[in-house]
């Protein structure tokens, strides 16, 4: 197989394989932020403003992990560095 | 594939290539100042107004209610930088559905300007209230020991604010180009009335978490002045 062949396969299997991994934590922990902010917005109404916007930053920070895994896995597809090794 | 406006390159002007981030950038600055200045040359302090001032009026009242909310400090010094930001970023990608306009936060580059400038305006703000000194011990807290993290802290939440704001609004422009060639009746239709919600939502988000760090780097100092003057009550 040439380089060049084994440097796309690799990328693009990484490139699936990290998005797909890198999503199941964020998404897991999203998830289970979420429901608790359901239920403290049932049990205490009043609050559901700040629970809203305390929900919206902790996603925010937990969605962080997701956007590093997304960035990389946009690097190995559009910005390879390896490819520039190979390229004819 | 196309992923960001900036490789739209429309004209040159010397030496500079014009794309479309920067031409629609403009436009948006362009609309946001225009239209605060049509609303703004006729107000009225009573209790009849226009419509425009109403909006107006309604939204710097929502933000200052934000603000207020999460600073629990008086949020007009705050205001101009984080309504800006806000009203910058939510314009750009609600006008994203018009055809033809390209939001421009949906590039790297302007989302990483709009970080740069939250990462400037926390010590800016910080030092403003608390002064130089202080806001430097603010990073030797709680102990000089943390002060690599809490650096490289400053640093990756700057890259996350960019790429957050950039990769929602990019993967939504994408997402809706490649519906276009497997579904085009009706399904894209559908994903960007969810690209509204998002984009909204992204705007939100960014705006808060800009006034939570700049909060962060003048609140520590003001609750250990509270609990000292307890002491010395």
């Amino acid at each position: 197989m040439s380089d060049i062949a084994l440097i796309g396969m690799a990328s693009v299997l990484a490139a699936g394989l990290g998005i797909a991994i890198g999503g199941i934590g964020p998404a897991l922990g999203q998830g289970r932020a979420l429901a608790q902010a359901l239920q403290a917005i049932a049990q205490q109404p009043d609050e559901a403003n700040t629970i809203t916007r305390t929900l919206f930053v902790g996603l925010a920070m937990v969605e962080s992990t997701a956007i590093y895994a997304f960035v990389v896995t946009l690097i190995l597809i559009f910005a390879n560095p390896f490819w520039a090794a190979v390229a004819p | 594939m196309r992923l960001s406006p900036d490789e739209i390159a429309l004209f040159a002007v010397g030496p500079w290539t014009v794309n479309a981030t920067l031409v629609f950038s403009w436009v948006i600055m362009a609309l946001l100042v225009g239209a605060g200045a049509l609303v703004t040359r006729g107000l009225s302090a009573g209790a009849s107004m226009g419509r425009g001032q109403n909006v107006l009026e309604a939204l710097v009242a929502f933000l200052l209610d934000q603000i207020h909310e999460v600073t629990r400090q008086d949020p007009r010094p705050y205001l101009p930088f984080v309504g800006t930001l806000f009203l910058f970023i939510v314009t750009s990608n609600v006008l994203s559905v018009v055809p033809g306009f390209e939001a421009p936060t949906g590039s790297l580059s302007t989302a990483a300007a709009l970080a740069l400038c939250v990462f400037v305006a926390v010590p800016a703000f910080g030092i403003a209230k608390v002064g130089l000194r202080a806001y430097l011990a603010n990073y030797l807290r709680p102990s000089p020991f943390l002060l690599p993290f809490t650096i490289f802290g400053e640093l990756s939440r700057t890259l996350a604010l960019a790429v957050r704001l950039f990769g929602n609004v990019m993967s939504g422009a994408v997402i809706a180009a490649i519906l276009l060639t497997v579904a085009p009746l009706l399904f894209p239709v559908i994903m960007q009335a969810f690209g509204l919600l998002i984009g909204v939502i992204q705007a939100y988000i960014f705006a808060i978490l800009a006034i939570v760090y700049i909060a962060s780097g003048t609140e520590l100092q003001e609750r250990r002045e509270r609990t000292r003057a307890k002491e010395n009550a």
